[in-house]
């Protein structure tokens, strides 16, 4: 569904990501591991279009994206959820949801939006910047599913939320998952990534230095975490 | 009490102008992240625009509200494509020289034609006074003042009712993440920049009848109309109509009650808005 072959970038002079390969396949859900500043965000925006690859490619459903703009990639079914959530403080709930424009077949009808994330609906008419964080979350992730993207780009989703909206995130990732949607996820909470995910790329200093199954990172957790720095 | 009510209609009147212009400058600021030196040109343009029409064409006034806007808009539009789109990948004080440049074009070209003293217009659709007894509205005025709330009102529904209003708000607030949920955003930025110049014309139209039509009229206002942009919040587009008109009456006010800052009450009230809030009455810090 998603691969992503010796994409390397940099911000100037600073090279960030280095020759980065990775799959994501159908209903696979994949997590990106790395210390703070490993280029996770990065390789996300260079998969969306937001940042400029200096090398290497992506392709999607057998498309070559180099030449894609961002607006198209995500017309085509990719769905950004990016580390700061995206919401736009000044649209209503129910715009920052009917935001971006739902032309795929597996969009979600508004009615299903609702019964999935029922908070976002008591909220409709608020704008997006009196939320909590954990709505925030919540309409970050309905907003793409709506579209019916394919492959979501997760960006630290459970970052600083409660066990329960995690748990709830969770839930919704394995339900989207069934669907066959792939899910690249960026994820520092090892024990949360554990549950929704098939495999583990770990990232240091823009290169991929492991690749992990599941299983594996239960038997490391230990490990894994003092190399992350948590 | 008499001349307080005159003056504050007088504001507001001077508000409606500020009003309309800061509107256009908030809406091309928000989406282009481009200052647009070339607003206060597009205002004297516009009512030159007037003028030329009623001389050479015999067409009046209503026939310049019109087409003047209109023809602007279109020139407008013609210029982002050719010139300011080009440098909007650079460095904004590119496009900072380019509009300032086109201003300072605009002005010499008009003195070159009509010298520097101001042009008769004598075709206000309506004359005369509302006589209140204590104290009278000249009807042009209140109409001025009455076309520019509407014209105000219809951008904030267009805004805030419609599907491209929703669009050019979520372009404003995060323009890089808007492209990454589906949305050409570069495909709205021409118009945006052409309503925002048209704006600028009306108002330099509804100028015509009541203020003094020379090459130098915008360049006067538009300083004032920076200011009214940054206490509202740059690219906020309500905060600039609020400002527009607030600012329009605080400075006829403060006129009549302490004549001494007259010049410069605008700017003592920016600085202090900036003293407390940097990003204005408003704003939000900067996203992108
Ligand atoms: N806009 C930018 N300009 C310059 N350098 C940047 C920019 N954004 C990120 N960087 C640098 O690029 C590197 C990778 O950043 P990135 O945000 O991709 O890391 P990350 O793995 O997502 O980190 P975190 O866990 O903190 O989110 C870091 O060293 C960061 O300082
Ligand atoms: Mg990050």
């Amino acid at each position: 569904m998603l691969d992503i072959t010796g994409v390397s970038a940099s911000y100037g002079e600073a090279r960030v990501l280095d020759e980065v390969t990775l799959q994501v396949g159908d209903g696979e859900v994949v997590t990106l591991v790395g210390r703070n500043g490993a280029g996770k965000t990065t390789l996300l925006r260079c998969v969306m279009g937001l940042h400029r690859a200096m090398t290497g490619r992506v392709v999607f459903a057998g498309r070559d994206l180099t030449a894609v703009p961002p607006h198209r990639r995500a017309r085509l079914g990719i769905g950004y959820v990016p580390d700061d959530r995206g919401i736009y403080a000044g649209l209503s709930v129910e715009e920052n949801l009917t935001l971006p424009p739902a032309t795929l077949a597996s969009a979600w009808p508004l009615p299903r939006i609702y019964d999935t994330f029922p908070v976002l609906a008591t909220r409709r008419r608020l704008p997006g910047g009196k939320l909590s964080g954990g709505e925030h979350q919540m309409l970050a992730l309905a907003r793409v599913l709506r579209t019916g993207a394919r492959v979501l780009l997760c960006d630290e989703p459970t970052e600083g939320l409660a066990p329960i909206i995690v748990d709830r995130i969770g839930e919704i990732l394995r339900e989207v998952k069934r669907d066959g949607v792939a899910v690249l996820l960026v994820e520092q909470n090892l024990r949360f990534a554990a549950t929704v995910a098939d495999r583990h790329y770990l990232l240091a200093q823009g290169r991929i230095v492991e690749s992990l199954r599941n299983a594996e990172v239960r038997q490391r957790e230990g490990e894994l975490l003092a190399y992350l720095g948590l | 009490m008499t001349s307080f009510l005159q003056q504050a209609f007088n504001g507001l009147v001077s508000g409606s102008f500020y009003a309309l212009l800061a509107l256009g400058l908030a809406v091309i600021f928000g989406m282009l992240r481009v200052v647009n030196f070339a607003h206060g040109a597009i205002y004297t343009l516009g009512a030159f625009g007037a003028v030329w029409l009623a001389d050479s064409a015999g067409l009046g006034f209503w026939w310049a509200l019109l087409l003047v806007p209109v023809a602007l808009a279109i020139a407008g539009t013609l210029a982002e494509r050719l010139l300011i789109h080009r440098l909007l990948a650079l460095d904004p004080l590119y496009n900072f020289l380019l509009t300032f440049g086109i201003a300072l074009v605009c002005q010499d070209l008009l003195r070159m034609r009509y010298g520097s003293h101001s042009q008769p217009y004598e075709h206000a659709p309506v004359t005369g006074s509302f006589d209140l007894g204590l104290f009278e509205f000249p009807r042009y005025q209140v109409f001025t003042l009455g076309l520019s709330v509407v014209v105000c009102l219809a951008v904030w529904l267009l805004l805030t009712r419609t599907r491209i209003g929703t669009i050019v708000r979520a372009a404003i607030e995060r323009p890089e993440l808007t492209r990454a949920f589906g949305i050409d955003t570069g495909r709205w930025v021409t118009p945006v920049f052409g309503f925002g110049v048209g704006l600028a014309a009306l108002a330099g139209v509804l100028a015509a009848p009541m203020r003094a039509v020379n090459s130098g009229m915008g360049a006067d206002l538009i300083i004032t109309v920076f200011a009214v942009v940054v206490i509202g919040g740059l690219g906020s587009v309500f905060g600039s109509v609020v400002a527009g008109f607030t600012i329009g009456m605080l400075a006829a006010l403060g006129n009549l009650y302490f004549p001494v800052l007259s010049q410069t009450s605008v700017y003592l009230l920016m600085a202090v808005v900036l003293l407390i809030r940097p990003a204005g009455l408003f704003g939000k810090e900067e996203h992108v």
